[in-house]
């Protein structure tokens, strides 16, 4: 469907350039976190990437934690690919994109262990806190994994504690109790079109790479989650490349929060 | 309750052309209730027997954010209460919009709402109203959105989340949305408590209430393109 546009893209990568004029492991200008967008989320975020943006919004709540882990809370990420930010959405419950972005953004802060879940926990086996995280999109212009991931972390940082006395929760009062973070997993998506790698794709790219590999990293360069896609396969090699390259971008991105 | 005089709207701000992708888009604050929306069309209509050679039809979508009401996390994926509102809000705009120019067409009306302390629908459709005009979308009038109602025995405007749920006296909350140039009303809707002669009143009030508000709504489209003016 794309065949002109790859091959257009295609022969720019080769000299080492863009169709919007970046070098290949330029993120767009600007790249913005913006916190507390929304005063009724127990934490929010707005992230900013190019023309790309999204928001988060944490809601804290109180739920019976499952029975394999009677002392720990949970964490529960949810993406929604809002109409409002691209004409081809559709409203309706959310397809298999969504439900891709919303996991890689799960695993990567979950299996990080940025958030304690044991701390999370007010009364074994009865009582621990849910954290809830929601990601909207309010204009998609390509690279939705990175401003996502990023959106959420940044509106995690954001979070504080409601009011809770007395088995009273109250959304009303909110504490000066920070949600603690442990470590900042930041996910950076690196994707393969012919021979070249790039970062921060813009929608023309999107519509033409061959696979990509989304890592998440934490400042002290371990892996806490990956995620490969894309119709083409990968070789040991292009992981090597693409893992260094998502690791340094990492550092980048997370200069911004 | 919050210090406002009974007819002093909470603090609005309003911006035209704010999501790229979209042919029109605006944002509406009033206090502390927020609504972004965006217009795509007119486009084709899909599946294609909905179409209608003589008319473009209008369809609007209103939406809380999951994170956006103060207390439990709000559901995603449409409620009764959203699909009712969605259509009052396209009632509410319809009779400006000059359709007939868009045979076979549709536009659609996004609305987001991120954090909401009452009026939530009103906000909705001023911020839906600034969005048509940024589209291009033909229209006869401007339509400006408040909820008045009584408080106790106090005829207000611009009622809070607090006031909404006053419990020592009678309230009425009564969302009206009004044309700017007509003074008709397309919105009307209450519940609650009130006498015909209060009523009366109130939508008098909100006459004078939409009169500020379509000015500011004015004034965001002009803004819009002030700033292009300035980068050419």
């Amino acid at each position: 469907m794309y065949k002109e546009l790859r091959k257009y893209i295609v022969s720019l990568l080769e000299k080492g350039k863009r169709n919007d004029g970046r070098t290949l492991d330029q993120y767009r200008d600007p790249v913005t976190v913006q916190y507390a967008i929304s005063e009724t989320a127990e934490g929010s975020a707005q992230v900013q990437i190019g023309d790309t943006v999204v928001m988060a919004g944490v809601k804290l709540s109180i739920e019976k934690p499952f029975p394999d882990t009677p002392d720990q809370g949970g964490i529960a990420v949810n993406v929604e690919l809002y109409p409002l930010s691209n004409p081809e959405y559709e409203p309706g419950p959310p397809g298999i994109e969504a439900v891709e972005l919303a996991r890689v953004v799960d695993r990567g802060i979950r299996e990080s262990k940025a958030i304690d879940m044991k701390k999370l926990c007010i009364e074994k086996g009865e009582k621990a806190w849910t954290v809830g995280i929601d990601i909207v999109t309010i204009n998609d212009a390509g690279n939705l994994f990175d401003a996502c991931s990023l959106a959420a972390l940044a509106a995690l940082k954001n979070t504080v504690f409601p009011k809770y006395e007395d088995g009273e929760l109250n959304y009303k009062e909110k504490t000066k109790k920070k949600l603690q973070l442990g470590k900042e997993p930041v996910s950076v998506t690196v994707y393969k079109i012919n021979k070249s790698y790039i970062v921060d794709p813009n929608m023309d790219e999107s519509r033409v790479y061959d696979a990509r590999l989304s890592v998440a990293s934490t400042a002290d360069g371990l892996l806490s989650a990956l995620q490969k896609g894309g119709e083409s396969a990968l070789t040991a090699e292009d992981i090597n490349i693409m893992v260094d390259m998502a690791v340094e971008k990492a550092n980048f991105l997370r200069e911004k929060l | 309750m919050d210090g406002r005089a009974l007819d002093e709207l909470r603090p609005i701000e309003a911006k035209a052309g704010i999501i790229k992708n979209a042919d029109g888009s605006a944002y509406f604050r009033i206090g502390k209730t927020v609504a972004y929306a965006a217009v795509y069309g007119p486009r084709e209509l899909h599946p294609k027997f909905l179409q209608d050679p003589k008319t473009g039809i209008l369809r609007c979508y209103y939406n809380m954010m999951p994170f956006s009401g103060i207390g439990d996390r709000v559901r995603p994926g449409g409620s009764r209460r959203s699909k009712e509102i969605s259509m009052v809000i396209q009632k509410a705009l319809k009779p400006v919009l000059e359709l007939e120019d868009y045979p076979n067409a549709t536009v659609d009306v996004f609305i987001e709402l991120p954090q909401t302390d009452a009026g939530s629908r009103c906000a909705a459709i001023c911020a839906a109203a600034i969005a048509l005009a940024d589209a291009g979308i033909s229209m006869k009038d401007m339509v400006s959105a408040i909820a008045v109602g009584k408080v106790d025995d106090k005829i207000v405007a611009d009622l809070n989340y607090d006031e909404e749920a006053y419990e020592d006296g009678p309230v009425a909350d009564i969302p009206v949305a009004v044309l700017h140039n007509t003074k008709e009303i397309t919105l009307l809707q209450m519940d609650g408590e009130i006498s015909k002669d209060e009523l009366l009143q109130a939508l008098e009030l909100a006459k004078k209430a939409s009169d500020k508000i379509a000015k500011i709504q004015f004034a965001a489209l002009k803004d819009k393109y002030k700033v292009n003016a300035d980068q050419r």
